[in-house]
């Protein structure tokens, strides 16, 4: 088991990191989307993997619990991730709307110009 | 009055002018004045302990671990310049009242003038030095604004501008001189790094430090060959200069020098950088004075002069230099001061600061020119005025010294100075006021109002009864300051007197003052010769340097930062991996101490859905819209394996967030191109694919060996298994977590949520109001679209599931604290039920059914967690702290309240908000004129008659 999630893990930050390495805005938002499944899933397994324990306190028995921290870390960045990932797709389709070009590298046209608006 | 109050009054008082300048100048300048005096009143009921040797304390831990204490000490050296700073404030803020025209802001001013008063108070009050540094800094900041107070002059700006870069990146270099002298002591404390003496000049240290300190105070206070930002600091209104280089900023440096004096002075390091610095600075400001034609660059030149040999005496490193020293700060604080409102009177009167230009002016200005030429003459160090007792001294204290084994030199330099001094103060008196009177002064001179002229009167006064019963007006508080200065040793015997006798020092001040009129008499002659010499212009090479910085900096910021945000990502990574590869290869790993879970069939056929849909979004990415139909896969597989590993709560979460963004992306590739084209070399993709690959394995690698190991150190999650439900009052211990124990992590995280809402909308505000509407107007769709865009079975499917989502979004939340679930989550599936009505029924029908504006929604849920988390300190407890309790209303049965429900209620507003507001602002980019009349449901019995009614009118 631990095996699969670590392949997983791994997998998911190769492809994600391939990505963001593009020179387009929708491929880098896909990469950083994978990026964020395994940095989440990451944090996750730092609590180490269990099986039927969840960390929901059972008042008639005595039962294991898998660790609740690392839980409670990843569920506020699956949600904070998720502004992340609006901001960027919002800051990327305006980029595209009002200059018509996806990519996300600046040109050394680009300096020129915005250090002619500069002045 | 506490130390605490003293330092803080000008500052909370800087606030009233600012608004009382609504009320008029004089509202304005009363508020100043009544908050300085009440400052002063402060310190004067500290006199009794002062004057018997006590130090009055203040103390307060700010953050302790750092060394950084808000401690702060009242002795004899502090007192005496917090006195000179408040004083001489209070006679400025009358000056400025009459000076400044009606065009000036005033109450700008006297909030800026009381800005650098509370700093000014605050170094010479701190007993801290990294207190004193932040009130250090703050002296550079406040004395840049007001330098720069008139705007509208060019001169000022730049002066403002030379003073901050001087001053500050002496202030800089002062830190890193102030942080050594702590790490030698061991403290940040000056009461206690005052003790240190033999510490501190044993260590190897000692002269890192000392030269770092004196390069800050060197720099505040003018020192060559850093003097030359003071005299283009003169661009300032007559009161700033006459407040900030009399008796205020340049004095600071001054300060530094005799309050480290007791663990600094006395090696040959600080002599001999100390004393020379302080003996050039003199001769040198002294010469140029005499040849400057503008009042205030005159006075600038000899302030320069005088610092220079205040410097020096506390360079002599004896004890009785320092009496000297102290002696001749009160002294040039009195009669500089006046010196400079003078000349603003002169200034103001005539319209001229040009020495040219003036002359003759003792029969129209007769009051001005008492009290200019009084305190002229004191400065130039005549009999009876208190000027001529501390240069007396100090030309008694250079004959004792000797420079290099020589017994000349000093003396000699020092006599050249006093005679440049003596004979610019001549030229003071004699080119303003002497002469025969002109007919071309650009304005009428007379004598001003009462108001302007009444500080430099009084200044004066000071200056002549000093002179001549200086032991006892001023002798105790010397005594006092002085033994404070060399670190409460026995005084040395000196005396306070006019007549000492036929001393070297007498001689040589008779040589002085005939030198001076004789210089005076050839200043036609000698002022050619000045001219015809070469000078290095200071403002030029000052100027050359920033130039030269500037470029630099901008070369290696377009170097390092030239916005291939790829190149960054690349770098970035490469670095991330070869950190890695450096740790892995210099630490040890340890053995596994974890048995694996066994690996069954159907996580298997999960981890191959995963890899294969991942492999399908890195091969297929260039199609968009398989590529998000594969990342959804992805996220459904993350989430069931969370499920499957113990983590409900996580499972809820990632899948109602996957179901969000899922819809964020659709709608966003609406308007983006569907089809990435090939950009890169086949070379490129090449590398990036081994970067990736490497540093996939690297963190697969990691996560593997960690989850083979059990936990390096005891985890605090026992705390958390064990108090939940005691403490916490709920069994689902991750929720408990998010709304208690970590609860202000959670509300931190609201707000980043609601921050991130509001940027898109305001990113949306701002893009749609330029020319991208009206392209996203024309804008031909990359589809063929659906001819029902809002099909009936969507629409009514979604109306009769609204109430069933919001009935599990309430069941959801109401379970959270004891079964999976909670504020998160709930707001993510209230936030699907809304969307689902958005996506079926139209953008437009669903807003116009909007009652509330989602700002607002995440407004209220910050609120609302946050009024939940001080409702604590009612019950003085900590922020957020939490309560439960049973409730039983019969007949239902038992249950349970918990404050943390009301926190977990305001997570669930933001989240519900925060997703709104972000959808909500991308669907404004699909809205299209016309909308509004297409009707989404085709059968609405309100709108208009039913068709079997027309059908039964037809038949009728």
């Amino acid at each position: 088991m631990e095996a699969l999630v670590a392949s997983a893990v791994g997998i998911l930050t190769a492809a994600g990191i391939f990505l963001i390495l593009r020179r387009r805005t929708f491929p880098v938002i896909l990469g950083l989307s994978l990026i964020t499944y395994a940095v989440n899933v990451f944090l996750f397994a730092t609590g180490r993997l269990a099986l039927n324990a969840p960390p929901v306190l059972n008042k008639y028995k005595d039962v294991a619990y898998t660790d609740p921290l690392p839980q409670a870390l990843v569920l506020t960045a699956i949600v904070i991730s998720f502004g992340m990932t609006a901001v960027i797709v919002m800051i990327s389709l305006s980029a595209y709307l009002s200059s018509k070009d996806d990519h996300i590298d600046m040109t050394a046209q680009d300096s020129v110009d915005a250090a002619g608006e500069d002045a | 009055m506490s130390l605490f109050l003293i330092a803080a009054l000008p500052f909370l008082g800087a606030v009233f002018p600012a608004l009382l300048i609504r009320a008029g100048r004089n509202a304005a300048a009363s508020a100043a004045g009544l908050t300085t005096f009440l400052a002063l009143m402060g310190l004067l009921i500290h006199i009794p302990s002062v004057m018997r040797g006590d130090v009055v304390t203040a103390r307060f831990d700010w953050i302790p671990r750092l060394g950084l204490n808000a401690n702060f000490m009242l002795d004899g050296l502090g007192f005496l310049f917090a006195l000179l700073i408040l004083v001489i404030g209070l006679l400025i803020i009358l000056y400025a009242r009459f000076y400044l025209s009606r065009e000036d802001p005033m109450g700008q001013f006297y909030t800026y003038l009381l800005l650098f008063q509370g700093a000014m108070v605050g170094i010479v009050l701190s007993d801290n030095i990294l207190l004193l540094i932040v009130f250090w800094e703050l002296t550079s900041l406040s004395s840049f604004l007001l330098i720069g107070y008139w705007k509208h002059l060019p001169d000022g700006r730049q002066g403002a501008r030379m003073a901050l870069a001087v001053t500050g990146s002496g202030g800089l270099a002062m830190i890193a001189g102030m942080l050594i002298l702590g790490n030698i002591v061991g403290s940040y404390d000056l009461s206690v790094i005052l003790q240190n003496k033999a510490l501190i000049q044993a260590s190897p240290y000692y002269l890192p430090a000392l030269i770092l300190i004196l390069l800050g105070a060197f720099t505040k206070s003018a020192q060559f060959p850093f003097h030359f930002w003071l005299p283009h600091a003169m661009a300032a209104p007559t009161p700033v200069s006459a407040y900030l280089h009399s008796a205020t900023m340049v004095k600071a440096g001054l300060f530094l020098m005799a309050r480290m004096w007791p663990v600094l002075a006395g090696t040959d390091a600080w002599f001999y950088i100390v004393a020379t610095t302080g003996l050039i600075t003199m001769l040198l400001g002294a010469v140029i004075a005499l040849f400057k034609d503008d009042l205030k660059a005159l006075l600038a030149f000899s302030t320069v002069s005088h610092l220079g040999l205040i410097t020096m005496l506390l360079g002599f490193g004896t004890k009785i230099a320092a009496v000297a020293a102290i002696f001749h700060i009160i002294n040039h604080a009195t009669f500089k001061a006046a010196l400079f409102m003078t000349a603003g009177i002169v200034d103001h009167e005539t319209g001229t600061r040009n020495l040219k230009r003036l002359g003759g002016l003792r029969h129209l200005m007769p009051i001005t020119f008492t009290i200019g030429t009084i305190a002229a003459l004191s400065m130039a160090g005549l009999p009876p005025l208190n000027g001529f007792l501390s240069k007396e001294m100090m030309l008694e204290e250079t004959v004792h010294t000797t420079w290099l084994h020589s017994h000349y030199l000093v003396p000699g330099l020092a006599l050249l100075a006093a005679l440049f001094s003596a004979a610019y103060s001549f030229r003071f008196v004699s080119h303003v006021f002497l002469g025969a009177q002109r007919e071309d002064y650009p304005t009428h001179p007379h004598d001003p109002p009462v108001g302007l002229w009444l500080a430099p009167a009084l200044l004066v006064v000071l200056v002549v009864l000093i002179g001549l019963n200086s032991a006892a007006l001023v002798g105790p508080l010397i005594a006092v300051v002085t033994s404070a200065v060399i670190g409460g040793e026995k005084l040395p015997y000196y005396s306070l007197k006019l007549w000492h006798g036929f001393t070297p020092a007498l001689y040589m001040s008779v040589v002085a003052t005939l030198g001076g009129l004789f210089l005076l008499a050839l200043h036609k002659r000698g002022e050619q010769v000045w001219n015809a010499l070469p000078r290095p212009e200071a403002k030029v090479i000052f100027e050359a340097i920033i130039d030269a910085l500037t470029r630099l900096s901008r070369w290696i910021t377009d170097e390092m930062h030239n916005g291939v945000l790829s190149r960054y990502a690349i770098i970035f990574v490469a670095f991330t991996v070869g950190l890695g590869y450096y740790a892995y290869s210099t630490g040890t790993i340890g053995v596994e101490t974890r048995v694996p879970l066994p690996a069954q069939i159907i996580p298997i056929i999960g981890w191959i859905c995963l890899v294969g849909a991942t492999l399908g979004i890195m091969w297929f990415h260039r199609n968009r819209l398989l590529s998000l139909v594969l990342i959804g896969v992805v996220g459904l597989i993350v989430s069931v394996a969370f499920n499957y590993l113990s983590a409900p709560d996580l499972a809820l979460t990632q899948i109602s967030v996957e179901v969000v963004t899922m819809i964020l992306l659709l709608l966003s590739l609406n308007f983006l191109p569907t089809e990435t084209p090939w950009d890169s070399s086949a070379a490129r993709r090449w590398r990036d694919a081994a970067i990736s690959v490497i540093a996939g394995l690297g963190t697969g690698a990691l996560v593997y060996a960690m989850m083979m190991r059990d936990f390096a150190f005891p985890t605090i999650s026992e705390f958390h298994l064990a108090n939940s439900y005691k403490g916490g009052g709920g069994t689902n211990v991750v929720n408990v977590i998010l709304v208690d124990f970590r609860g202000f992590d959670t509300f931190g995280e609201i707000i980043v949520l609601g921050i991130a809402a509001l940027i898109i909308f305001a990113l949306t505000e701002s893009v749609l109001s330029t020319n991208v509407r009206s392209y996203l107007l024309n804008r031909k769709p990359h589809w063929p679209q659906s001819g029902d865009s809002h099909p009936l079975m969507m629409v009514v499917a979604t109306r009769v599931m609204m109430p069933i989502a919001l009935m599990v979004g309430a069941y959801i939340f109401f379970r959270g604290h004891n079964q999976p679930g909670g504020g998160f989550i709930a707001g993510l599936i209230v936030a699907i039920a809304y969307l689902m009505q958005y996506m079926a029924s139209g953008y437009t029908w669903a807003i116009e059914r909007q009652r509330f504006y989602y700002h607002g929604t995440i407004g209220w849920g910050v609120l609302i967690a946050a009024a939940t988390g001080l409702g604590a300190w009612f019950n003085e407890r900590p922020f957020l702290t939490s309560d439960f309790g049973y409730l039983h209303w019969p007949p239902l049965e038992e249950f349970e309240w918990a404050t943390a429900m009301l926190f977990d209620t305001g997570v669930f507003l933001a989240v519900l908000g925060a997703v709104m507001l972000a959808l909500d602002s991308l669907s404004r980019f699909a809205w299209q004129p016309g909308m509004a009349q297409e009707f989404p449901m085709d059968i609405n019995p309100l709108r208009d008659s039913p068709p079997e009614q027309e059908q039964e009118k037809e038949q009728a």
